[in-house]
């Protein structure tokens, strides 16, 4: 059986991105994840810029996943500088994370993901057939966006986040109206659990190496050190030596490998380095999604996905609690940095990584004694797992080969949605042409 | 009919696409009003009988100056949609350095993706009809925007500074505070939602119709600014507007 597959454009899909795929008597002879999205150059556009502007810049790396971005940015800066943020800020930058890993992985599952399983073209059929579960996946999404505008002003390009802390200190009133928000959105939680319990994901394993951070203390999002179970637990700022990228001549994004072997990162990596840091609210949902952990189908990432939703509704909780014990400094206050030409400079070289929606986000900042930066290095958690992707299409072809085209296509679709691939940030996305 | 509506995304963070996803309580009502026919971010039919095009990001390769030109041809509306669309945003930060220097600093090689081109707008390849400006856009403005095409008016801009909107929400001035904000030659409608949030205004709606550059310059030296920190700033989101700042 010959196909020659180019899935162009992949929808539903942040980003373009094309599958090329060519099958001669049933053996691959040609498989690429094509990456086309045109590339920006922020490593570029950043050079020559003061150091307190490059959290707005390179937030503009990606819509959706902002919160992340400006948050490694301004870790990044303040390792640079020698700033250290207070307990205060580090607990409000938390319940940032857990808002935008809850509003993305929302966004996927609800707008990107549910429209497979009901076997319609998008959201706006299901919002025809199945309003209700339309209704309450926008309505978990606003409860991200509400979090967000509460604290730093909105979630696509957060206003306040800057180097040292907030612009604008949220009040308790402010901290207030965010746990009713956050209260407020464990029905849908609930429900979201119970929809996502009954849709089947096919049966497909490939073991790989599951990449994250790692926190002693909990499930690490914004800190903690570099782990895989294959290699040495790893400080952030060595990251060179935890993973590598090369360029790859059909994809404006670069691979990324550690040693030898291909990674994965995201949530199904998380929860199979750290599940062991879930709150119990979350391992409730594992067990009743069927996930058990360590677990090698990537189809289930999308599980996974409403495990960590669940982690972050409660997480946010607690960390709220925490935040109502102690009262807040001055201290932690923004500091002036970004307002007239700072004082507060020195040259350096400063890294800052946290857990995106997707995977590891890493950015790398050199600056001069005035502040400006000279060098810049930012890797995305998209161009982290295309490498394993493709792995992924290799291995699950030949078990599919035998099926009509429509459904080798809408499989590989899956399996490369089931990912959430962010291709804006990692440089877009497909369309299945066959010859037969 | 419904008016067909079409969202196509050029180099950009696809932030603007995402706020009319963030219309949560709207979305409902407005699918009742306007037909998406193509919104790769959303959805898996593509159409091609738009009326109405809403271009989001800026055009950085040869091949977005062909599609652009494409989507002109089928669609009776065209809308630069946001930043990148209307001023280049912040893609136009890569026209500073030499184009020699982009593919090495990123890839380390210069033999890949080689019909990168300087940032442009969407002005510089097709005429447009309206901008929805902002970096994102403001999503209450895309709404009021949508409103305005299903009753067939012309929507309008606001042409008064941000400071209007800054004041009437009674925040402290970060100019008057000695700090930099380019909110007094900005154009208004996104409520001023920096400096509510102590942030300065990157000018990201681009300017107001007659900006007096002059005198905020003069602010802002004051203030401690130097020219080339004052045009740094101007071209943040506004790189291609050829903004002088006076000696």
């Amino acid at each position: 059986m010959s196909h020659d597959i180019h899935l162009h454009h992949i929808t539903r899909v942040e980003g373009h991105g094309n599958i090329v795929l060519n099958i001669r008597e049933g053996r691959i002879e040609e498989l690429r994840l094509e990456i086309v999205e045109s590339p920006r150059f922020f490593e570029v556009m950043v050079i020559g810029r003061h150091i307190t502007e490059a959290p707005h810049i390179t937030s503009r790396i990606c819509g959706i996943c902002a919160i992340s971005h400006t948050s490694a940015s301004v870790k990044a800066c303040e390792a640079a500088l020698g700033i250290t943020p207070s307990d205060t800020v580090v607990l409000l930058r938390k319940i940032l994370l857990n808002a935008e890993t809850l509003q993305s992985h929302i966004l996927h599952l609800y707008l990107l993901v549910a429209p497979d399983f009901f076997r319609v073209g998008s959201v706006i059929p299901l919002a025809k057939t199945h309003p209700d579960i339309v209704k309450r996946g926008l309505r978990l999404k606003k409860t991200a966006n509400e979090i967000c505008r509460i604290l730093v002003g909105r979630h696509v390009h957060p206003i306040g986040m800057t180097i040292g802390g907030f612009t604008k200190m949220p009040t308790q009133k402010d901290l207030q109206e965010v746990r009713k928000v956050v209260e407020a959105a464990i029905p849908d939680m609930e429900e979201t659990v119970r929809l996502f319990e009954g849709l089947e994901i096919p049966e497909f394993n490939r073991e790989t190496r599951y990449c994250s951070l790692r926190d002693e203390n909990e499930y690490a999002l914004y800190d903690g050190r570099l782990y895989s179970k294959d290699t040495p637990l790893t400080e952030v700022n060595q990251y060179r030596e935890f993973i590598t990228e090369e360029v790859i001549e059909y994809s404006t994004a670069k691979h990324v490998r550690s040693g030898d072997s291909s990674i994965m990162v995201g949530a199904l990596a998380r929860l199979n380095n750290n599940h062991a840091h879930l709150l119990p609210e979350a391992k409730e949902a594992a067990a009743r999604l069927g996930l058990s952990l360590p677990c090698t189908n990537p189809f289930m990432n999308n599980a996974a996905q409403v495990v960590e939703s669940v982690h972050c509704i409660y997480d946010s909780l607690r960390l709220l609690d925490l935040l109502f014990e102690k009262p807040h400094s001055p201290a932690s206050l923004g500091t002036e940095l970004n307002s007239v030409p700072p004082k507060l400079t020195r040259a350096g070289l400063g890294v800052g990584v946290v857990e995106a929606p997707r995977g590891t986000l890493y950015h790398e900042y050199g600056v001069d004694e005035r502040g400006m930066i000279q060098s810049v290095n930012c890797i995305i958690p998209t161009a982290q797992n295309l490498a394993n992707i493709e792995k992924d299409i290799r291995a699950i072809v030949p078990m599919i080969l035998g099926l009509p085209k429509e459904e080798i296509e809408r499989t590989l679709e899956m399996l490369t949605r089931a990912y959430d691939p962010c291709i804006s940030c990692s440089t877009h996305f497909l369309e299945v042409k066959f010859v037969e | 009919m419904k008016p067909k509506i079409g969202v196509f995304s050029f180099t950009s963070c696809e932030g603007c696409q995402l706020q009319v996803l963030n219309l949560e309580d709207e979305l409902p009502a407005l699918l009742g009003q306007i037909e998406f026919v193509n919104f790769r971010e959303a959805m898996s039919e593509k159409g091609e009988d738009y009326e109405i095009a809403f271009i989001e990001g800026s055009i950085t390769r040869e091949s977005e100056i062909e599609e652009l030109k494409r989507i002109r041809e089928r669609a009776k509306v065209l809308i630069a949609f946001g930043a990148c669309a209307h001023l280049g945003g912040v893609n136009v930060l890569k026209n500073f350095h030499p184009q020699g220097t982009w593919l090495p600093s990123v890839y380390g090689r210069t033999d890949l993706f080689s019909d990168t081109i300087p940032t442009k707008r969407v002005k510089d390849v097709v005429p447009i009809d309206f901008v929805i400006p902002g970096c994102p856009i403001d999503k209450k403005e895309f709404l009021r925007f949508v409103q305005g095409l299903l009753l067939s008016m012309k929507p309008a801009l606001p042409d008064y500074p941000v400071c209007v909107e800054c004041r009437s929400k009674g925040n402290i001035c970060l100019v008057e505070e000695g700090k930099w904000c380019l909110g007094s030659v900005t154009r208004a409608g996104c409520e001023a939602i920096c400096p509510t949030y102590r942030e300065a205004c990157a000018a990201c709606r681009g300017l107001v119709e007659e900006p007096n550059i002059e005198s905020l310059c003069n602010i802002l030296m004051a203030n401690g600014l130097s020219k080339e920190e004052i045009q740094a700033k101007f071209n943040l989101f506004n790189g291609l507007e050829a903004i002088v700042i006076p000696p």
